[in-house]
């Protein structure tokens, strides 16, 4: 597609420190249309929220070190642009939402003057012009606007992940990061606050990565899906690629985990054993071990990602 | 129209409540509320010294010395026939000055190197904190009568020593209160959204940094005011005939057989003074301290 709006190409992200290397990204590909979402999937420690601080280029280092790879951004590679420049897209262009609100808001300052200064940081606007945009935008995402003044300990869970929304989307970003916007809130907040990430991303024709490991927020608001294993992406394509022809064993055990309504099952299928550790990724396949379907020819050698169908890539042994 | 009127006065009302409900924390603290009281009796006294007991601080009357005190002269008069009380209030303004001042200057500067050292780490913290190390490893006092005894007592170098000889213990305290912060969630969302260092430190890092500060300034007063009266009965502080607690106490020294009082008003003036600012530095403190917050 001509008009992606991010293509990232081989990026691979280290955390080096004397005992280690942690692999936490290691060579990922993927693009975002506009006005399309991804769903990047995976475990805790699969490097999910590494590749989006490295799209925003805040990985901290140390010890962290992008070690390759390009990240496009309508057209311009954000690993060549210097850290002023870097400062004017953040927040400006690409924003992101933080996992937990209960500590993305500074507790010393009201959330109008929060969501105010991120205007002003971007936008040529008076205080007072900003204050008012500030309100407008609380309005928007369900928040009495008269509530600018209020600290954010006098705001309930859910409704701080809803400024914090609003803070990312004061500026009218194109391109939105999630990360997991809705772990730390209950399942009936979080059909709220997914529903309002929806709308307001048709609304402003944002694009989004959202960074989750669950797949049914996946199923409710993306258009394509990434599953990421141990630092790479084992599984990518469309919803219906990923939910009606699952490939990777890896997804298949994700799907075999999760309780169906329609089937009687007495047992889940969880996948046994544990994620390899990042400092000491095996040769060949990063799955093998757990994987049912393991040969031993899985286990050396460099994988290659294979297109099963139009847009649909895994990277298996079984489809080489 | 109505909805921005009722907005501004929301933003009003909230930002009050935050700060009434530090006052009435403070309020609790017994003494808290007496040493403030016994600083606002000093900072009246430091403010309208001219109003409270005339400007004739300085004038001698020999046919008066070693008046003990009587109704004219309430707290009597020293070796020169000079009013004591009349020097002590004028003294309270020297005292107060030169330590706010010099509280002043290693606040802002120990503040300045604690943000930097405790918010970039690595190099940047290990050598401000050496550096650091070094000014603590010497004695304030004998930091501060080296710096004195070099430069010539005058007002403006004893705020000067007086200042550098405490930097260290606020940079320390400052730094170790932006460690925590640091790694806060607020922060790397503030980058996220594109703030630079400087906006970050200033915005996000200091304000939420400040309580434990604010409570080592208040101590650190009293601490100044000691030295500054230290330095004095050496005689290397204000020079004659500005009215200073210290120095008025060394002038009585060889008299105090016979003539106790020149020597037990000044001194119950500096005792007062460091105990009330301890004292406000403790409620202060608790106040302050969020884990008390119901």
């Amino acid at each position: 597609m001509a008009n992606n709006i991010l293509e990232i190409k081989d990026l691979t992200i280290h955390y080096v420190t004397d005992q280690e290397t942690v692999k936490a990204v290691n060579g990922i590909s993927l693009q975002i249309a506009e006005g399309e979402s991804l769903g990047l999937v995976g475990e805790t420690g699969a490097g999910k929220t590494t590749t989006a601080l490295g799209i925003m280029r805040l990985v901290p280092d140390p010890p962290g070190r992008v070690i390759g790879g390009e990240i496009i951004y309508k057209g311009e590679d954000l690993m060549k642009k210097s850290e002023h420049e870097m400062r004017s897209i953040r927040g400006h262009q690409i924003s992101m939402i933080f996992q937990d609100p209960m500590t993305a808001l500074n507790p010393v300052e009201t959330v109008g003057y929060q969501i105010a200064e991120v205007i002003r940081l971007h936008q040529n606007l008076s205080k007072r012009d900003a204050e008012l945009k500030a309100m407008e935008m609380m309005e928007l995402v369900g928040i009495e606007g008269a509530r600018a003044g209020e600290y954010p300990h006098q705001f309930s869970g859910g409704m701080k992940q809803r400024i914090v929304i609003a803070m990312a989307l004061a500026c009218d970003p194109s391109l939105l990061l999630a990360d997991e916007p809705t772990t730390a809130l209950d399942v009936t907040i979080q059909e709220q606050v997914l529903d309002l990430i929806d709308n307001l991303k048709k609304q402003f024709n944002t694009s989004m990565l959202l960074i989750t490991h669950d797949l049914g927020i996946v199923a409710e608001v993306c258009d394509k899906v990434a599953i990421m294993y141990a630092g790479e992406i084992v599984e990518y394509g469309t919803l219906e690629h990923i939910y009606n022809n699952t490939s990777h064993p890896y997804t298949q055990g994700l799907f075999g985990s999760i309780p169906n309504f329609n089937s009687k099952t007495h047992r889940l299928k969880p996948i046994k054993g544990l994620m390899p550790d990042p400092a000491n990724l095996p040769d060949g396949c990063v799955f093998a071990d757990r994987c049912p379907h393991a040969k031993d020819e899985c286990r050396s050698g460099k994988l290659v990602t294979k297109e099963i169908e139009p847009g649909h890539l895994v990277r298996c042994r079984l489809f080489e | 129209m109505s909805k921005e009127m009722s907005t501004a006065d929301a933003i009003s009302m909230k930002k009050k409540s935050q700060f009434g409900d530090f006052v009435r924390r403070f309020k609790k603290n017994k003494g808290g509320i007496v040493g403030l009281l016994i600083i606002v009796m000093f900072l009246i006294c430091a403010l309208f010294p001219a109003q409270l007991v005339g400007e004739d601080y300085y004038s001698q009357d020999l046919s008066n010395r070693y008046c003990h005190p009587n109704a004219e002269h309430i707290f009597g008069t020293d070796e020169l026939g000079r009013d004591v009380l009349t020097r002590m209030v004028w003294g309270a303004r020297t005292s107060l000055e030169i330590s706010l001042s010099a509280v002043a200057v290693s606040c802002i500067l120990g503040t300045i190197v604690g943000c930097i050292a405790g918010f970039y780490g690595g190099v940047t913290d290990n050598i401000l904190m050496r550096i650091m190390d070094v000014l603590m490893a010497i004695p304030s006092t004998l930091l501060g009568i080296s710096i004195v005894a070099a430069f010539g007592s005058s007002i403006y170098v004893l705020i000067f020593a007086m200042g550098i000889s405490s930097i260290a213990g606020f940079s320390r305290i400052c730094r170790s209160s932006v460690i925590t912060i640091r790694d806060q969630e607020y922060i790397e969302a503030a980058r996220a959204t594109g703030a630079s260092d400087f906006r970050i430190i200033t915005k996000y890092v200091l304000p939420n940094a400040l309580a434990p500060i604010i409570v080592q300034i208040s101590m650190s007063i009293a601490a100044s005011i000691l030295s500054i009266s230290g330095l004095s009965f050496i005689g290397l502080g204000v020079p004659a005939p500005t009215p200073e607690w210290g120095s008025m106490l060394s002038n009585g020294r060889q008299v105090i057989r016979d003539h106790a009082y020149i020597v037990i008003f000044p001194g119950v003036a500096i005792m007062l003074a460091v105990f009330a600012f301890n004292l406000l530095g403790d409620g202060l403190r608790d106040a302050l301290d969020p884990r008390l917050k119901s």
